[in-house]
């Protein structure tokens, strides 16, 4: 199992960067992790990211067009929250596995 | 007397009818099934027929057919399951009470979700193959078609048969070379995930197998619109890709009735658990295959296996016994590569598709995870398989739960 340190805080994550405890995140770190992405953390994207670390907890599949039905953001919006590839930009800030997408 | 409800008599609901009735006593319990459709869709077979491999009467009979004795069947729209009194309405005002439900209600495509996707090309120039109208339309736009673009899109996951939009391309570039106009045909493969498949071998296998055939692979793709009149494709992020012929395997949700019974998740699947089988929110409803939000595969050779599982479960609840069977999220499936071949994975929540040969270990005869003919006629046997033994609930000879004798980990 790898670790890394955030904001003095060594963490667990897997081969891909991902956390495997999301109980290790806070706020400060998922600014670094952000920095790391390109991007400066504002509300709306943590009203993002704890919408998704809550799903995550209560065992949800997350999916793009669960943003969507989500009502914190649109898919658009979470776009230019996180460019490129939100879902799994977002995922990694927020401190929560990569999304499984089922096989 | 009590009764057993079934929702849905597609796969799912058929095996555990054909199950039930054996197991349990006529004097005791009545087992009743509803469902809208009086044809079963042979599903796999939807994938043969815009190649003019199979058509609609190889993939279609009377659900009649597959129904033991001592077993109700309702042909009848649902208009409402009312969990709290365990009653369901039917959409002529019937009212059919339970002691245990059953939601077989499988999966549904929704065009209609993504701006432009159902428009004016609707099967003309864009199809779904996910319904026998989509796949014969596309049967005969592929009789005079003089070449193009062809995109294959996955919308988004959840998507019924995950690997069968990969047997599409496969079986495309196998169709159009045949036609002897493979190089009038470029083929693109478009899909949300970051690979041409979600487990890591397995992704390997089928990635060098689009890049073998010459098919381009667009990867982290979410379809955000469909543009008609310019036949033109976006994702969210603005990426446009041009299609002369689009074919869409489009969002999935479950059934009408679970999201207006209030018992499904965002997309209309029932939260269940994913060993027992159980609902999460009513004791006496079980959830079976599609219906469910199980993490693993929407796919008939799930259902076969959760069957065993419910069977072995159902029986636990009704003699008041802790749940025994526990799922392990087995599936398999055989992969077709085009050319007569095939290839087959095998796998479950925790292990994913590995190589080795399967029933038997070092014999096989199947190989997995890799391309032979046998495999592909184990796919075309199936069909027979599915009509005879599988649908009747009859006995298989393989195991319920996923081995790793005979797999190869590196």
């Amino acid at each position: 199992m790898a670790t890394k340190t955030y904001a003095g805080e060594t963490v667990n994550v897997n081969e891909e960067g991902y956390f495997t405890e999301p109980s290790q995140w806070n706020k400060e770190i998922a600014k670094e992790i952000a920095k790391e992405e390109g991007i400066d953390l504002n509300d709306q994207h943590f009203q993002v990211l704890e919408m998704l670390r809550e799903k995550n907890e209560a065992g949800e599949n997350l999916s793009i067009r669960g943003i969507n039905k989500s009502g914190v953001v649109d898919v658009k919006t979470f776009y230019q929250l996180f460019p490129g590839a939100p879902l799994k930009k977002a995922t990694k800030i927020a401190g929560i596995p990569k999304p499984a997408s089922c096989v | 007397m009590k009764r057993l409800l079934i929702l849905g008599a597609g796969t799912g609901g058929t095996i555990m009818a054909n199950k039930m009735r054996k197991e349990l006593s006529r004097e005791e319990w009545k087992i009743t099934l509803v469902d809208k459709e009086k044809t079963h869709y042979y599903q796999p077979g939807f994938l043969f027929i815009p190649f003019g491999y199979y058509k609609k009467e190889d993939v279609i009979k009377p659900k009649q057919n597959f129904m033991p004795a001592g077993v109700e069947i309702i042909y009848h729209n649902i208009e409402k399951i009312e969990a709290g009194e365990n009653k369901i309405l039917l959409e002529n005002g019937e009212v059919i009470t339970y002691d245990i439900l059953i939601i077989a209600t499988g999966t549904r495509i929704n065009p209609e979700e993504t701006p432009g996707l159902q428009g004016e090309l609707w099967h003309k120039k864009i199809f779904d193959f996910y319904t026998v109208e989509g796949a014969l339309a596309l049967s005969n736009f592929f009789k005079s078609w003089e070449g193009g673009e062809l995109v294959i899109n996955v919308a988004d996951n959840p998507i019924k048969c995950p690997v069968a939009p990969l047997e599409f391309a496969f079986f495309a570039d196998a169709f159009f070379t045949e036609r002897g106009m493979r190089d009038k045909v470029s083929i693109t493969f478009v899909t949300p995930l970051s690979g041409a498949f979600t487990k890591p071998r397995a992704s390997k296998l089928l990635g060098g197998l689009l890049e073998e055939k010459n098919i381009n692979l667009v990867t982290d793709y979410f379809l955000g619109e469909v543009d008609n009149d310019k036949q033109v494709i976006t994702d969210f992020g603005g990426r446009e890709i041009k299609f002369d012929c689009l074919v869409s395997i489009p969002l999935h949700s479950g059934a009408e009735v679970i999201e207006k019974s209030g018992l499904g998740d965002d997309f209309g699947f029932v939260p269940a658990d994913k060993h027992t089988l159980q609902s999460k929110a009513h004791e006496n409803i079980f959830v079976i295959g599609d219906a469910g939000n199980f993490p693993t595969s929407k796919a008939g050779s799930v259902v076969h296996f959760m069957a065993d599982i419910l069977h072995e479960n159902l029986m636990c609840y009704i003699e008041g016994r802790q749940f025994t069977g526990k799922y392990d999220g087995h599936s398999n499936c055989f992969i077709e590569t085009g050319h007569g071949k095939g290839a087959l994975i095998d796998f479950n929540y925790d292990t994913e598709p590995l190589p080795g040969f399967y029933p038997l270990p070092g014999i096989g005869p199947l190989g997995l995870l890799k391309q032979s003919r046998l495999n592909h006629y184990g796919k075309l046997f199936f069909r027979w398989i599915y009509w005879h033994i599988l649908l009747r609930g009859k006995e298989m000879p393989i195991d319920t739960e996923m081995t790793m004798a005979g797999k190869k980990l590196d």
